[in-house]
């Protein structure tokens, strides 16, 4: 298991696109700088995604975790 | 840094054809874009009040819509089929954990996404400002081209 540190968690499973994103959106915005965000999705096409969103809103994805069907991100707010 | 902007034209009130704008509109707003989408024809159905979750999908002239089982054109344009259609894309949609039209709309209401109803085809079609949900502005062509000019992104759809 991972040893990094989250301050919230969101629980995206069996939600499709554009939901994972949008959600992610919103959590991180309530979250304040250098907070870190654990999502997990079951959406395949959420590891891309996760990686284009961050990589236009400045965000910082920390780790990816993938098995069995499942992702998990660690995010931390850089603004 | 200023935002960037996307805008869409919405030209169709299908259920299936109501996603791919709300679905990148409300996208682009969350990856800290300016959005516009500018609802024209058919496009009208999706903002029209207690609409966005009433929208259907027909079988008629769409060979690519999947059946529990195949269905001949003839069959596939009786009354009843339409429901049928609509109900199991719902249900597919649903299965997947997709939002449904009504719930993507408030999203991107609640995240700026600007809307403007035509005003030249509402009156073609006889939709009134009441009929319009709240929030909705009014323009025309020349109103959708002056935010389209200064975006990066404009797509019809």
């Amino acid at each position: 298991m991972t040893g990094l540190q989250f301050d919230q968690v969101l629980d995206a499973k069996g939600l499709s696109c554009p939901l994972p994103i949008l959600k992610t959106k919103k959590a991180v915005e309530a979250l304040s700088k250098d907070q870190v965000l654990k999502v997990e999705t079951t959406d395949p096409g959420s590891k891309n995604d996760m990686a284009s969103w961050a990589k236009r809103t400045g965000n910082e994805i920390l780790k990816v975790e993938e098995g069995s069907g499942a992702f998990t991100f660690y995010i931390r707010k850089t603004a | 840094m200023a935002n960037k902007k996307m805008t869409i034209i919405a030209s169709k009130g299908s259920l299936d054809m109501s996603y791919p704008p709300l679905i990148l509109a409300t996208t682009a707003a969350a990856m800290d874009m300016d959005v516009t989408i500018f609802f024209t024809f058919f496009g009208l159905e999706m903002i029209k009040k207690g609409n966005a979750d009433n929208l259907k999908v027909s079988p008629v002239g769409n060979p690519a819509l999947p059946m529990p089982v195949p269905v001949p054109t003839l069959i596939s344009s009786l009354p009843g089929m339409e429901a049928v259609a609509t109900s199991m894309m719902k249900s597919m949609f649903k299965k997947h954990g997709v939002a449904s039209v009504g719930e993507l709309l408030n999203l991107a209401m609640e995240s700026g996404v600007k809307l403007i109803a035509c005003q030249m085809t509402m009156d073609v079609l006889g939709v009134k400002k009441e009929d319009i949900i709240d929030g909705v502005e009014f323009g025309g062509a020349a109103t959708w081209m002056d935010i389209a000019v200064d975006s990066q992104i404009n797509l019809f759809i």
